[in-house]
């Protein structure tokens, strides 16, 4: 017996041998030469929650500007939503490095798609076909799928919105583990908690979808945008807010701010129970 | 020209091997080479003074052809366009290495290759084709235009502006960018151009690009709308000589981001390629009319 507590219920080393790290990761000892890299462990600089709704003819996303250090409110002004073409926008949410490498990975695919014609986003007139956002979520989801099988995560969550093939409107998630699902409201991180059962309120199923307005569906985007920011603490006030629309195309706001906050309340409140003044 | 190749190179054997030189330092390889370009349908390129247009005259060799399909000016990134004269496969994979250069070149630098760039590295591919026995030369001339953006453009996958204050190592007030248009033969010779022309009319071509306002220095330069409408005329004219067979004008432009294209190369809209195509069939019958009356 090993009185070292950190030896306690492992093999012991004059029997077995040292013990062989090197499946480990660095940190724990592990990675010599010849042996399997070991890659991104955790986020480091990072987006909160991404939002997006579905109404009769497309959809809403937003995401606020920030990037976190921690819980340090580092940058201010990251737009983590990207336009890919006239139907298909992305919102990142996790690791902002791993965002600019998607955004890089998605730059080079619209440049492959535009050898056959322009995907532009105000460029109405065009017949091409373009690179809908089912296409899109099912690439990504793909890249993020392959790189979770590599232990290798782009440590992302992703909301793709946009359009189908047949201009119906689209919306599905993609995560670091490759995991993809949709529904006619999606949220992200915090969001998940906080604004999914509050759109879910407004748009329970796909038929409500079907009924729903633009003008509601931002509505309801942009307060919940305001809740995340009433209760995370990684949240802002400055957020960008995307309407895929199959009528209108890409309407991409990037510098929106937070309405109608109430915090006159707050003056009444004194004390933690008996204290009145 | 032809006689004196074949005084100099048959018998001789310099003409029979790729990057052989022959006594007075010829490579006659990359001269036949030459040849095949001068077969080809007629491409030019015109640099106007907010853009570049690229033509092409696409000789129709079957009525089986779907109309408007077979496209051959092929886009390079986004904004840089390309076409050529000569054997198709061969422009097939000048594009397709020039889509690899600007993707690696993106990989490197985060941002669009600049045109110039772009014409040398091209240039050195083509003229490594000039270098060895197990090759032949490039069977093309290919016209690479574009426009390099003269706004500032983000760093790809940047996010943020990064600080608002200092030059953050930037000089002020440098003037960047603009239209570019490179001509780039078999042996890999490149120069920027202000209008360029090959294939088989490329002299009558050459002759009315000599006559257009082209050279920004002289404070005149024609417009790109002009330019396009002088494209389809030229085209026109350069087909002239080869009146019995069929054609289609294939043409392209790219223009400044606050241009019509946004800095993209893309085709020219249909409807001024039609306008600009009935200008050039009634330059041409104009010009019949004035030869009847110079004949009177």
């Amino acid at each position: 017996m090993n009185h070292l507590p950190q030896a306690w219920g492992r093999p012991r080393d004059d029997v077995y041998g040292a013990y062989n790290p090197h499946y480990l990761p660095h940190s724990h000892g592990g990675h010599q030469a010849g042996h399997p890299n070991q890659h991104t462990q955790s986020p480091i600089v990072t987006g909160t929650s991404v939002l997006a709704v579905k109404y009769n003819s497309g959809v809403v996303i937003a995401a606020d500007n920030l990037a976190s250090y921690g819980s340090l409110a580092r940058f201010t002004d990251v737009h983590r939503l990207k336009v890919f073409n006239k139907k298909a926008v992305v919102g990142f949410g996790g690791d902002v490095s791993d965002m600019q490498y998607l955004d890089r990975l998605l730059l080079s695919l619209h440049v492959e798609e535009n050898y056959a014609g322009s995907g532009d986003v105000d460029d109405k007139e065009s017949d091409v076909a373009l690179m809908s956002a089912k296409n899109l979520h099912t690439y990504l989801s793909k890249v993020m799928y392959k790189r979770r099988s590599e232990f290798n995560p782009l440590w992302n969550a992703l909301l793709v919105a946009g359009l189908t093939e047949s201009n119906e409107p689209f919306l599905a998630s993609a995560d670091l583990l490759g995991t993809t699902f949709s529904a006619p409201t999606l949220a992200t991180g915090f969001g998940a908690h906080l604004a999914q059962p509050i759109l879910r309120r407004v748009v329970p199923d796909e038929e409500a979808s079907k009924a729903l307005t633009r003008e509601k569906a931002v509505e309801a985007v942009k307060e919940c945008m305001k809740v995340l920011f009433y209760r995370d603490a990684r949240s802002m006030n400055e957020y960008s807010i995307a309407i895929v629309d199959k009528e209108s195309g890409v309407d991409l706001k990037l510098d929106e701010k937070l309405e109608g906050q109430s915090w006159a309340f707050a003056d009444r409140i004194r004390g933690y129970g008996t204290q009145t003044a | 020209m032809l006689t004196h190749i074949r005084q100099t190179s048959i018998g001789t054997g310099y003409d029979l091997s790729n990057s052989v030189f022959s006594p007075d330092g010829r490579n006659f390889q990359v001269e036949y080479a030459v040849k095949a370009v001068e077969n080809g349908g007629t491409a030019i390129g015109i640099r106007c003074k907010d853009g570049v247009v690229l033509a092409l005259e696409k000789l129709v060799t079957s009525k089986l052809l779907k109309k408007d399909a077979n496209k051959r000016i092929a886009t390079v990134d986004r904004n840089v366009g390309v076409v050529y004269s000569g054997l198709l496969p061969d422009g097939r994979h000048f594009v397709s290495r020039a889509r690899d250069e600007a993707s690696s070149w993106r990989s490197s630098y985060k941002a669009p290759i600049p045109g110039s760039s772009l014409a040398n590295r091209m240039g050195a591919y083509v003229q490594a084709y000039t270098l060895y026995n197990s090759v032949r030369p490039f069977g093309i001339t290919g016209i690479i235009g574009g426009w390099d953006a003269e706004t500032e453009l983000a760093v790809d996958g940047s996010v943020g502006s990064g600080p608002k204050v200092g030059a953050g190592g930037k000089k002020q007030g440098v003037k960047e960018g603009g239209p570019f248009l490179y001509m780039i033969e078999p042996s890999g010779l490149y120069w920027g151009y202000y209008g360029a022309a090959t294939g088989k009319g490329r002299q009558t071509a050459k002759a009315e690009l000599e006559k257009l306002k082209l050279d920004p220095k002289n404070g005149e330069c024609i417009s790109l709308e002009e330019g396009v409408k002088e494209a389809a005329r030229i085209i026109y004219l350069a087909h002239e000589d080869s009146k019995d067979k069929e054609f289609e004008l294939e043409m392209t432009w790219v223009s400044a981001v606050g241009g019509p294209t946004k800095g993209r190369h893309e085709e020219v809209p249909k409807a001024l390629r039609e306008e600009a195509e009935r200008l050039a069939k009634k330059a041409l019958e104009g010009e019949d009319e004035e030869e009847e009356k110079m004949e009177e």
